[in-house]
Order: C-alpha cells, then structure tokens, then sequence
C-alpha cells in the first residue's frame, strides 16, 4: 500500500522525467528553460533547508554559495578562453572549459567559503546568526562588484557553457535533464545525510542544543558541517545557473535571492528537503504569472508572503502529502 | 596637512556614525523590547528621505520637508505595527524575516510606482549649504549639522528612556512584559508607540541622508544592512551599544576608505593600491565584526534582558 507521501513523489519525478517531451509537444519550448530554472533554484533552496530545517540555522545569506558557485565556473572558463592564467593559484594554470573541472572547483570553492563563514557565524545563535550571515553575504557581493577584471558590477559572460564529453549541454532538453538529475542526486545524498548519526546531531541541535552538548556531542563541529555542505549544494546550483544564463553577475550573490530562497523553503515546506522543490517551482511560476498582470508584480507578492507566514504554516508539501510528511 | 586630513575625516566618521545611530537605535529598541526583528525598518528610511524631498521641493522648506518625513515614516511604522507585526511578537525569527522581507518588497515597489524608477536628488538648503572653518580648513556645515542632531537626539533618547515614565516601561518592558501588563499598562499601546518612535527616528536618517545621497529604491536595503553590523558589533538591544557600535563602524568605514589605499601605495604601485585599497575597505567594517564576534560573542554591551 504506497503511501499518500510516496504517490506525491513518484507523480512529481515522473512529471519532471515528461516534461521536455510534453513541452516540445506543445510547442512550447520556453517551459523547458522556465523549468530548468525552477530545478536549478530548487536544488539551492533544499540545500538551504538542511541547515534551515533540520539545524535550526536561519541564513539570510545563502545566496552568496550559489554566486560563489557561478563565479567559479564563469572566471575558469573566461580563463580557459584567453588562455590567461587564473589569479591567486600557483603555477599558471589556464582555467577550464570542462564541467568535470568547473563543477567540482564551483562546489568546493562554496564549501571552502561556508566553512569560513560558518566559523565565524556558529560563534553566535538566534537573530546575530541571521544578521551576521546576511552581512558576510553582502560583504561578499560588494567584493564581486568591486572586481573590475571580472566585470565588476555589469558581470561576465560566459563564452560557452561547461563542456561534458558525449553531452550537448547547450541543447535545452539535455540541459534540463542534467539539472534533474543533480537535484535528484543531492536530495538522495541529503536524505541519507539526514537519516545518519549525523542527522540526528542536526535534528538535535534544532531542538535542544545545551541539552545534546551536555551529553557530549559536539554539537559547533556538526552544525558546522552541515553549514559547509549546505554551501556546497548551493555552490553546484550556482554552476548550473551560470550555464544557464551563460552569464554571471553579482545580482546572483543580493541578498533578495537570500530571502526568495528562505521563502522557497517555507513555502514548500521546511525540513522535509523535497518540500523546497515545490517551494522554488510554486515562487518561480507565481512570478511568471503575476509579471504577466503587472509590472510592479512585488507589490502582490510582498502581502502575499505575509498572509503565508500568518495563516499557511504547513507548505505546499505538508499540505500536499498530508501529515507526518516532515522528514520525507 | 596630515593632521588636518585627519581630523576631517574624523568629522567624517562621527556624521557617517550618528545616521547609523539614528537606524540603530529604533531596530534595537525595537528588538529589545517586542523581540522584532524587522528586517523593513531601512524602507521606513526611504519612505523619509522620498517624503521629505517631495515635500521640501514643494513648499521650499527643508524643516518642513523633514518634519513631514519623520511624520510619515512614523505613520507608516504605526500602520504596519497595527496591521501585521503585533502579529509576530511571539513567533520565531524566521517567521519574522520572511514577512518583513514581504514587507519590503512591498514598500519597494509601492515608492517605484508613486515616485517612478528614477533616483530623486535634494539640494541642500541655503543656510547649511555653506562651509564652516575649522582651524583654517573649510568644512561642510550640512555635515556638522547632521552630528549636532544626531547627538541631540542620542541625549533625547538618554533623557526619555533613564527619566520619564515611557522610559520607564521601556525598561520595564523589556525584562518583565507580563509584570508590566498585569500592573494595568497597556502593553499593546506601549509597543505600537514605541515602534512609531523607531520609525521617526528611521525617517529622521531618511530625511537628514536626502541631500547627501541619491534617493532611490534599495536605498534603504544597503544602510539596514550596515545597520546589522551595527548593532552586532554594539550588542543587540541595547541604545548605548548602539551608540557606541554606530561611531565605531562610521570611523572605520571612513578611515579605511581614507586611509588605506594611501597606505597601500607605499608597498605597491598606484592604480593596484587604489583598487585593492578599495575593495578591503569595504570589506574593513565586515573585519571589525569578525574581531569584535571573537572576543565578544554578544556584542560590546549586554541589553537588560539577554537575548
């Protein structure tokens, strides 16, 4: 007997496998970029909800992992096509074009950069936490706007995008099928991650911390963690999203794109990590629509966000999946 | 030479200081007390500076300009407190921040379609637009103007919160909100006041930054955020860290923006220092918060009530 939560799952993916088909179908291209997009937002976003939902860490700064992810991928591959070398490495290595290069330094340089953020913020809890990570964010998005050789405030353009042997990452479908399964592939790993002595720690620390310290674990070093890998996952959809666009500008790393990915969290249901995906597809499409009424569509979605907060605590996927559906 | 260098920019630093304070105190008086965090207290300073230009090109007045500023920035914090943030009191943080951040987006797009997307700019008026000698160095009067009202209002504040009454059930307030409530003040009122004062203050700086600044949409974003560092660095929900906190990261910021890339043309060539001096002083008040977290996890001063 499949339960309501597994028949919610199974539709989404085999919706999300049909859709490009169904989109050229109808001759409605446009969708499979819309859709990429959503896939792309909605892997930052569950991998801000496993330290938001599971460890209780409010950032307001996640954005900056997705731009750090896309500077990485954009300032290799402006390398690798002038044949310059890359700044502040030894030697001097030219960049790359290829994915298998570009993803994995996109991940770790995110990591590297939530690791230090993270050392410094976890020193504080509550509302400094939510402050300070929101001003380290924005520090890093004025050094990006202050770096003329990367286009400063205008951004780079990517010359092509990142290059996988045996894969026309330029066609759309192919693309977007790539997105699936990266996001696939983190909601796994994070499930597994959660579901671990590991989780626990981070489910622990949401609800009593002193009490788990008091027990002997370390509780700073797993938030910690949990913080660098949360960055890391933000860092790989910033590489996917600088392919998309073939563009990267540090409008990524504002912390506006912070708080949309808290509202992509919340909306789709905290601490469950598939919920963000229908957070992120519910916010992206809402703005499609809403940009077709008006211009200043900000002004529907600002009360819109309040009356979420007041009256629909849930999220779309605990509403959709029905309770109990936490830590699906 | 140098010394003169020096002290300007130490006029500099304590005007940049005293707007932060006039943000600080408001988000930390609010924070403080209702336990708020209000992430759209930097649009009630854009709904001052708007107001105030907008006023002040109409009637001719800057005084009248301002008034109006800090009157509707006031009207506005008031309105919200009513409608939606009384609300939000007992609910945690995160909630808090998403509907503030709804907030924003709201009031953001509210200014674009009344004032349209370009930035307005304001003039200085007549009397202040002039410069003031200070041992033989001729020095903007608007900007002393701006730390005489800043100080002013720090005092103000000192007077209403250690010797009034208000003041009184501020503090009391904010360490025992049930005690105060079953003695008979009416807690809703005290926090809707005192969310409106925040408010004024937040659109005084709004008002004071008009002819300073181009008026625009997002300005309220970037000095909510120095804001933040502010009251990290002073320690959350209290004024005098707040004051304290605000001088600091106004003197580092102006010194660092001064100061280093002359520093750094010792040691390298010019245009390098210039553009590597630049971007660590931006990052300079970031660095100060880092050091300040190390030593004091919770800020340079401790508010009554913890938290």
């Amino acid at each position: 007997m499949a339960s309501r939560r597994t028949v919610v799952l199974t539709l989404g993916l085999l919706l999300l496998i049909g859709l490009p088909p169904a989109a050229l179908a109808f001759g409605e291209p446009f969708m499979v970029t819309l859709w990429s997009r959503i896939l792309i937002w909605a892997l930052a976003a569950a991998s801000l909800d496993l330290i938001l939902g599971y460890g209780g860490m409010v950032s307001l700064g996640h954005a900056a992992f997705v731009g750090i992810g896309a500077y990485t991928v954009g300032i290799l591959g402006h390398h690798a096509f002038e044949g310059s070398a890359v700044p502040f490495l030894p030697g001097d290595w030219s960049g790359s074009a290829l994915a298998l290069v570009q993803w994995p330094a996109a991940v770790g340089a995110a990591a590297l950069v939530a690791l230090i953020i993270g050392a410094l913020s976890l020193r504080t809890a509550g509302v400094y936490f939510i402050m300070i990570t929101l001003a380290f964010a924005q520090m890093l998005y004025y050094f990006f706007i202050s770096l003329p050789d990367y286009g400063g405030e205008d951004g780079i353009n990517l010359w092509q995008r990142s290059e996988v042997p045996g894969l026309d990452t330029g066609d759309p479908v192919v693309f977007y099928y790539v997105c699936l399964v990266l996001l696939v592939g983190f909601l796994v790993l994070a499930k597994r991650l959660v579901d671990s002595r590991f989780g626990m720690v981070l489910r622990g620390c949401k609800q009593n911390e002193a009490r788990l310290r008091a027990l002997g674990c370390p509780t700073t070093r797993g938030k910690l963690v949990a913080f660098a890998i949360a960055g890391a996952g933000a860092g790989l959809a910033g590489a996917l999203a600088a392919n998309q666009t073939e563009f990267v500008d540090p409008g990524l790393m504002h912390w506006t794109k912070s708080g949309e990915l808290i509202v992509m969290v919340l909306l789709g249901g905290m601490g469950t990590l598939v919920g963000p995906v229908f957070g992120a597809a519910a916010l992206l499409l809402l703005e499609e629509v809403l940009t077709g009424i008006t211009e200043h569509w900000m002004i529907i979605l600002g009360p819109l966000l309040i009356l979420v907060v007041l009256f629909a605590r849930r999220g779309i996927y605990g509403w959709l999946a029905g309770p109990g559906a936490r830590d699906g | 030479m140098t010394w003169l260098l020096f002290a300007e920019q130490t006029l500099n630093g304590l005007q940049q200081g005293v707007m932060l304070f006039l943000m600080a105190a408001g988000l930390t008086l609010v924070f403080g007390i209702m336990s708020l965090l209000n992430l759209a207290h930097g649009s009630l300073y854009m709904v001052g500076a708007y107001v105030t230009a907008t006023v002040t090109q109409a009637s001719g007045s800057f005084g009248l300009g301002v008034l109006a500023g800090m009157a509707a920035a006031a009207l506005a914090g008031g309105l919200i407190e009513l409608i939606a943030l009384r609300r939000l009191y007992a609910r945690d943080h995160l909630d808090q921040v998403l509907a503030t951040f709804g907030l924003i987006l709201f009031f953001n797009e509210l200014v674009k379609i009344l004032w349209g997307p370009q930035a307005l700019f304001l003039s200085t008026p007549e009397i202040l637009s002039g410069t003031v000698d200070l041992a033989g160095t001729p020095y903007p009067a608007y900007r002393l103007f701006i730390i005489a009202v800043g100080l002013l209002v720090a005092l103000g504040l000192r007077v209403l919160i250690v010797n009034t009454r208000v003041g009184m059930l501020i503090r009391a307030g904010s360490t025992h909100r049930e005690m105060v409530g079953a003695l008979g003040v009416d807690i809703a009122r005290l926090y809707t006041i005192i969310f409106a004062v925040g408010a004024m203050l937040a659109g005084l700086a709004g008002a004071l930054a008009g002819p300073m600044l181009a008026i625009q949409v997002g300005m309220g974003e970037n000095i909510l955020i120095l804001t933040f560092v502010v009251i990290i660095v002073g320690g959350i929900g209290s004024v005098r860290g707040a004051l304290v906190g605000a001088l600091l990261v106004g003197t580092v910021d102006t010194f660092g923006r001064a100061f280093l890339p002359m520093a750094l043309r010792a040691v390298m060539d010019p245009s390098a220092a210039d553009t590597v001096g630049a971007s660590i002083a931006g990052m300079s008040i970031y660095i100060l918060m880092a050091a300040v977290l190390m030593i004091r996890p919770r800020g340079l001063f401790q508010a009554y009530g913890g938290t």
